[in-house]
């Protein structure tokens, strides 16, 4: 069996010798044009003149595309058709394209698109919270869940607290920037090649553009160089823009997006602000929550929707909540258009609940685990029905053993008392410790998208092809789904090859998102892979007098009837018989069942469980700080491949710490985006990582059928970052009575800050 | 538009010698003229190291030096460190560590990684992550990068130390 084995990624033998290719790494013909947007200079208002003589007169131009020249809106949106890709004359953010360059290089047409000449009537943009609920300016009607009654249980309960968390957003920063190229084909059709997490949208959208039925357009990806989420629907733009420029212009048309074009035009995680009012008792169990979450969503809906809605579902984390409301409000922005992010809102949601039992425990002078494990979902009992406050049943909660397991393995209650000795005789450096849950839900919320196709096919010689509507950012999923077809066939890796994802060859395919990929794509290649070998089966237990049951893959042979065949000698016998050796294989997630309006029934298939903890040391003087230890265990069911999961869990949790910690997103007060490089923008370095980091995976299988009892991988970790800024609060309240209430993300600054607050200076 | 340049450079033990733009950037020359596309373009302000190479036995990052000042210089990109069927110390621990998950970071993360143990061959971990710290990548949360690079200086000193 080649599952549950720690092989490398499929590709990282291309990998370590920059042989694997990427969207700009594909040999382009000579007669390639290369494309780049003009972008609005103000974030809200009208052009009053545009003069784009200078950018057509530039060396190297071909030729340039307004709104009005394009031969559709090119509308670029993934849910509301409100994204048309160059601005008309309404100005909606700083950043916007207004227009298109093609020439003959990358450079020549980044060079043209700054000399235009473009005149503006600003009107105020809209960039904050507040300027956005002042104005009334939304997408839809706020949302509102509710369970119990949240306002009798708080006004009741024996103590009740406020309080409010302000949370940054996140640019992706996927090393490989955006990019897509379009190769004109005969009779009008398109090529595309994009690095892209979502290939049949950017088929649709392309289609949409130039008015072509959808087989008219076939996208390829390879791969992507990290997507994050970024790449789900923020490809759309590029792909459209060569698409048109290819059909206008019979050549080939490529486009890259310069880093800072990529910070300014694509949207990032959404940032929050969640206030909340909570009624607890003496061992800091609540009796009732309130939750207002405003998400600044920017200028167009994109996927806030369901971002949002997924914030809402997180709301609970790992505690039974009875009486809780959850108001969501969806705001519209002059800002960058806000996307999914690892995670998709669940992080947001999750650190509102977080946050809550941080300041209750501070409230009541108690450990933050204790208030936790006090409002922990219970371990599944027949007798003892437990739900979600989206009434979802919790059947396979995990946390209390988890947790137990942990917080004896990191010598949790050991170092907090440890900590707190040296805090007693270390004025200057404080240290801290946090230690909390994960649950998060996994299935597409939107449950049309819980489907997946695949096609495999055996060749004569024994060799296996495998596609499947699934991408590869670097998680690997390739591998994981390769490992499943070279299980159910009984053979070597080395005999499948994966093969680039196309929408020639497997149709309709849903993002990779959600963390779904092996789930929906792992099923679906085991269907069409079961298909074949029962058709092999027949045919070989018909000529070797056999029944087809009995007929065993293993080991690169196939037993039958007494004999073994080597499995490319079988495969040449099927051919020869006549049998046909390629299937299709689709899967549909079962037993959802969703109401997003109400906000009730049974969204996630099922839930993956994680916990970490982290210490953390503060320099009191400047704000400073060191992760110095992170413990981590997490749910990843039967492991499909343990070495590719702890990846997931140990990249999750630095990109969750680095979203709360040092990555601050900053617009000045006319909109522009003031962090819009690496030298502004700061991820987590190799010298950031803590200096003690001990990842493990929960020993356990998924309790619901999934592709060999496995669970999703890729999301769920990234909420592990939370325990950091916990870590960072209880370092700060070491330095006096009042209640941290730090903000997200914790820069040294904020750190800074909220030890002063702390310490009555400010 | 600039005069062009007489650029005579050795890459991966190869002479080439081309005219150019003396402030093309080194990047575009290896990608776009030369064809070599192991140094990948990430930030192109010299911050995320994707496209680092050896400059005259040095690391650098090529988005941000002009063709002319490499002039006469010997280039090596991961290319010239090994191939696919003949990896070089560091390729092999950074494919069997899972030093990578993307992988677009990964050929100026080994290239860089291999001036690093030039440098100091017997790093400790915390010399790893300071003399990497120039190299960002998004995916791993760096842990199997130091492990994969710590794995291959052990490699090749226990060769070192078994030729003397």
């Amino acid at each position: 069996m080649s599952v549950a084995k720690p092989l490398p990624h499929d590709a990282a033998r291309l990998h370590v010798t920059g042989a694997a290719r990427y969207v700009d790494d594909i040999p382009a013909p000579a007669n390639t044009l290369h494309l780049a947007f003009g972008l609005s200079q103000i974030a809200a208002g009208r052009i009053t003149a545009i003069d784009l003589d200078p950018v057509r007169k530039a060396p190297g131009v071909l030729r340039v595309w307004e709104a009005s020249d394009l031969p559709s809106d090119c509308d670029c949106s993934p849910s509301a058709h409100d994204e048309p890709m160059l601005a008309g004359h309404t100005i909606r953010y700083l950043g916007q394209p207004i227009f298109l360059v093609a020439a003959t290089s990358h450079l020549a047409a980044r060079k043209a698109a700054s000399l235009a000449k473009i005149d503006y009537q600003s009107r105020d943009a809209i960039l904050t919270v507040d300027e956005a609920m002042d104005a009334d300016s939304r997408f839809g009607e706020p949302r509102i869940w509710q369970k119990g009654d949240a306002g009798e249980a708080i006004d009741t309960a024996p103590h009740v607290l406020e309080g409010e968390i302000t949370m940054g957003g996140q640019e992706h920063f996927y090393l490989e920037g955006q990019a897509a190229m379009a190769l004109p084909q005969e009779d009008g059709d398109m090529l595309v090649h994009s690095s892209t997490q979502h290939p049949t949208e950017i088929q649709h959208k392309v289609a949409h553009a130039l008015h072509l039925p959808m087989h008219a357009v076939r996208v390829e990806t390879r791969r992507m160089g990290g997507g994050f989420g970024g790449k789900e629907s923020q490809g759309n733009a590029l792909a459209i823009a060569c698409a048109v420029v290819a059909s206008a212009t019979g050549r080939p048309a490529k486009m890259r997006y310069d880093r800072d074009d990529d910070f300014m035009i694509t949207g990032k995680r959404h940032d929050f602000r969640i206030e909340y009012r909570v009624g607890h008792d003496d061992d800091g169990k609540l009796h009732g929550v309130e939750f207002l979450q405003l998400a600044r969503c920017g200028w167009a809906q994109d996927l806030s929707h369901p971002v949002a809605d997924r914030a809402m579902l997180h709301s609970d984390n790992a505690y039974a909540l009875d009486h809780v409301r959850i108001e969501s409000h969806r705001l519209k922005t002059n800002t960058q258009s806000a996307t999914a992010y690892r995670g998709f809102g669940g992080p947001q949601g999750m650190l509102g609940i977080e946050r809550v039992m941080d300041h209750v425990a501070h409230a009541l002078g108690k450990d933050p685990l204790d208030v936790r494990r006090a409002n922990y979902y219970g371990d599944f009992a027949e007798d003892k029905a437990q739900s979600t406050p989206y009434g979802q049943p919790v059947t396979d909660f995990v946390l209390n053993d988890l947790t137990e397991t942990l917080k004896a393995r990191s010598d949790y209650t050991e170092r907090r008392e440890a900590i707190a000795d040296w805090n007693a005789q270390n004025p200057v450096l404080k240290r801290g410790i946090a230690l909390t849950p994960v649950k998060f839900g996994i299935s597409f919320t939107l449950t049309h998208l819980n489907q997946a196709g695949a096609l495999v096919h055996v060749y004569q010689d024994g060799s296996i092809a495998m596609n499947h509507g699934g991408t590869e950012m670097g998680q690997g999923l390739f591998q994981k789904v390769a490992q499943v077809a070279a299980s159910e066939f009984g053979v070597d890796m080395d005999v499948v090859k994966i093969t680039a994802t196309d929408t020639a060859k497997v149709p309709n395919t849903s993002a990779t998102a959600a963390s779904s990929g092996s789930d929906l794509n792992g099923m679906a290649v085991k269907a069409a892979c079961e298909a074949i070998r029962d058709r092999m089966a027949e045919h070989l237990a018909r000529i070797h007098q056999d029944e087809p049951a009995d007929v065993v893959f293993r080991d690169g042979e196939v037993h039958v009837g007494g004999n073994r065949l080597p499995f490319a000698e079988a495969a040449k016998a099927c051919y020869e018989g006549r049998v046909s050796l390629s299937a299709t294989g689709f899967y549909k997630t079962p037993k959802l069942s969703w109401d997003m309006i109400k906000g009730q029934g049974r969204p996630f298939f099922y839930f993956a469980y994680g916990a970490s903890c982290s210490e953390v040391v503060i320099d009191t003087l400047t704000g400073e700080y060191r992760i110095l230890r992170a413990d981590i265990l997490h749910d990843c069911g039967a492991s499909l491949n343990p070495a590719l999961d702890k990846g997931q869990i140990e990249g999750g949790y630095v990109q969750g710490a680095g979203w709360l910690t040092t990555e601050e997103l900053v617009w000045d007060d006319h909109g522009r985006l003031r962090t819009h490089a690496p030298s502004t923008y700061k991820i987590p370095a190799c010298s950031d990582r803590p200096e003690v980091f001990n990842v493990s995976l929960w020993d356990g299988r998924n309790r619901e059928e999934t592709i060999y009892r496995s669970k999703a991988v890729g999301e769920p970790p990234f909420m592990h970052g939370i325990s950091v800024l916990m870590a960072l609060s209880d370092a700060v309240s070491a330095c006096g009575e009042a209640y941290p209430a730090l903000d997200a993300p914790a820069t040294p600054e904020a750190v800074l800050k909220a030890v002063r607050r702390v310490r009555g200076v400010l | 538009m600039s005069k062009k340049m007489h650029i005579q450079m050795t890459v991966n033990g190869e002479e080439q010698e081309f005219l150019a733009e003396p402030r093309e950037l080194l990047i575009h020359t290896l990608r776009e003229r030369l064809n070599i596309t192991g140094p990948h373009i990430g930030c192109e302000t010299s911050h995320c190291g994707a496209c680092t190479v050896t400059i005259n036995g040095k690391s650098v990052k090529s988005c941000t030096m002009f063709v002319a000042q490499a002039n006469g210089a010997e280039v090596t990109t991961i290319e010239g460190l090994g191939n696919p069927d003949s990896l070089h110390v560091l390729q092999e621990a950074f494919k069997e560590h899972h030093g990578l998950q993307c992988g677009f970071c990964t050929p100026g993360m080994i290239t860089r990684a291999s001036k690093l143990l030039e440098e100091n061959p017997t790093p400790s971990e915390e010399e790893v992550r300071f003399g990497m710290a120039g190299n960002i990548c998004r995916c791993t949360g760096y842990q199997n990068i130091v492990k994969s690079i710590l794995a291959a200086a052990e490699e090749l000193n226990s060769a070192k130390e078994a030729a003397q």
